[in-house]
């Protein structure tokens, strides 16, 4: 079984559900126009895939392997159902502007790959863990991208983070571009691009990552030469 | 009988890709000079604004992508499509505006999907659309032509005043919207009341488009001319849009605009010889450009008289590049020898 340093890092790295797996791309590319809507989703998605693995995970023994999915996708509804009321109980704007996303939770194929893939599979504390390190590593990444969108399409960070945090939150607006809009950048095909840069970041690194590994390798002292065993007569 | 002897050799070397675009670039010249003489020095300024541009980002990024810069510049092809960039923008635009769209046409669009020849997406018009929605309101305002201001076209300094520094003061004072985006707005006037009507001077403008177009279509029957370009596009391209347009003419002249108009104003001419024949992105076969050129007539058609552009030969051109390798594929060719060209998925091929 993995450790929990490897499920962690699987999340928010190599496995990442959206700069690798891909999934989830509805949300993703829908409502990141600014960060605090980006945020918004991320903590909900975050809920219902810790919510759900846990859950699954405990069923997991009693479940038959023929109705496992529809017996998942009620747990993950439950959950969305939950999420949807606590966002309008206590951020009830923010719930307004996402608007139809917070339901669609349902559909991002994160949530139900992780269900069956891990939590299916696992005990309870490392699902738990998967769910929350794969939730976080949606969660940074959409973030970012709203970040990116926010701060070329409108010039500002922050805005209207007290949608999510209340009144203290009202000044955190950083203001970077005085009197800007490239309308690009927060129209649709804005994400596109933009998840495209990522994605191409995050491949730079790795590579660079790979190359230091094979440098590193090379230069350890090679304790055992191998030889060509003769086999034959 | 007297055979005429040409002496050997008879082969003749076909057109290197520098000298090909060197002479697409020089048949946008009778269109860039029709322009600079309806609309001042705007479009002559936004090409060589571009060029300059689109060369410095090609420089860089070649670099960036760890490849010799001086066989691309030399080759021609950033500038063409700076060029084309350059005389689509409209005239007077914020320099700034041009900056953006070279970046984006060359960087973007060309550079990042590989370079000449593997740019899915004409990087003129990519760059074109994305300043369409991204700054309306600079991208709708067209120059008055000449005729408007009394004979004078806008001074050269004031129009790198105007493109330099404070763009709104001085260019409101000379733009106004285009024909087809009045037409577009003529809200309840029959059609015969927008043209005549004093406030929109409708005929004047269209008078100048229509001779900017003229231009672009000389230079472009050169190009088919010097065989640079077959006829199939320019021609399936206009037909489709001069039958659509003849068809709801025909039926409503109150409410449609003629054949004539579609053809000779915004970007027809331009689209249809000089960027809808971008070979790299177009479909290849003579078949499938007939379906490539007339796709984008009628897309254009379309979306100038029921959607939210004046004009669409920016977004009618990318839709079409979308579906190039589509058409591409059900429009092989028969092979010599073969019988039935292949169609489709064949388990049995």
């Amino acid at each position: 079984m993995k450790s929990y340093q490897e499920i962690s890092l699987d999340g928010l790295w190599h496995n990442n559900p959206a700069l690798v797996q891909l999934l989830g791309l509805c949300p993703l590319l829908a409502v990141t126009g600014s960060v605090v809507n980006a945020l918004g989703l991320g903590i909900a998605s975050i809920l219902v895939l810790v919510g759900s693995n846990l859950s699954v995970s405990l069923i997991r023994n009693y479940v038959p392997e023929q109705v496992r999915l529809p017996a998942f996708v009620m747990i993950i509804a439950s959950f969305v159902t939950c999420t949807e009321l606590l966002m309008q109980a206590f951020t009830y704007e923010l719930y307004q502007i996402l608007g139809i996303f917070i339901p669609l939770i349902v559909t991002n194929c994160v949530i139900l790959g992780r269900a069956d893939a891990f939590a299916s599979k696992n005990p309870v504390l490392p699902s738990v863990v998967d769910g929350l390190m794969m939730g976080l590593g949606f969660t940074v990444v959409l973030v970012l991208l709203g970040a990116m969108r926010e701060l070329i399409g409108q010039g500002t960070l922050f805005e209207n983070m007290q949608l999510l945090f209340g009144p203290m939150a009202e000044n955190w607006k950083i203001v970077v571009f005085d009197d800007y809009s490239f309308l690009f950048a927060i129209l649709p095909p804005g994400a596109f691009v933009g998840m495209g840069l990522l994605i191409a970041v995050k491949n730079i690194v790795d590579k660079q990552l790979k190359d230091r590994a094979e440098k590193h390798k090379d230069d350890q002292p090679k304790e055992k030469v191998d030889r060509r065993v003769r086999v034959t007569g | 009988m007297a055979f005429i002897r040409v002496s050997s050799p008879h082969l003749h070397r076909p057109l290197s890709t520098h000298q090909v675009m060197r002479y697409v670039i020089l048949a946008t010249l009778p269109g860039l000079a029709a322009l600079t003489w309806i609309f001042g020095w705007g479009s002559l300024i936004n090409v060589i604004l571009a060029s300059a541009f689109g060369l410095v980002f090609e420089a860089l990024v070649l670099m960036a992508r760890k490849r010799n810069p001086v066989p691309a510049l030399k080759d021609n092809s950033a500038l063409l499509t700076c060029v084309l960039l350059g005389l689509a923008l409209p005239p007077l635009a914020p320099f700034w505006l041009v900056l953006t769209g070279s970046f984006v046409a060359i960087v973007i669009a060309k550079q990042l999907y590989g370079g000449l020849g593997n740019n899915p997406f004409n990087p003129a018009m990519v760059a074109y659309a994305l300043l369409l929605i991204s700054f309306p309101v600079e991208m709708t305002q067209w120059v008055m032509p000449a005729e408007m201001l009394n004979g004078n076209t806008v001074s050269l300094s004031a129009s790198l005043q105007a493109v330099f520094t404070g763009h709104q003061q001085v260019a409101d004072a000379f733009t106004m919207a285009t024909p087809l985006d009045g037409f577009k707005h003529k809200g309840e006037l029959m059609a015969d009341e927008y043209w005549r009507l004093d406030a929109f001077a409708a005929e004047k403008v269209w008078g100048g488009w229509a001779f900017a177009s003229v231009g672009f279509m000389v230079g472009g029957l050169f190009l088919l001319w010097k065989k640079i370009f077959t006829w199939h596009i320019p021609v399936a391209m206009l037909g489709s849009l001069t039958l659509l347009s003849a068809m709801f003419y025909g039926s409503d002249p109150s409410n449609y605009a003629s054949p004539m108009v579609h053809l000779f104003s915004g970007a027809t001419m331009l689209g249809a010889f000089f960027i809808a024949t971008d070979p790299v992105t177009a479909a290849t076969s003579n078949k499938g450009k007939l379906w490539f050129g007339a796709g984008i007539g009628v897309l254009i058609y379309v979306i100038r008289t029921w959607g939210n552009y004046p004009d669409a030969v920016a977004f009618s051109v990318l839709l079409m590049n979308f579906a190039a390798p589509f058409i591409d594929y059900y429009t092989q060719p028969r092979s010599f020898g073969h019988k039935k060209a292949r169609k489709g998925i064949k388990h049995d091929a």
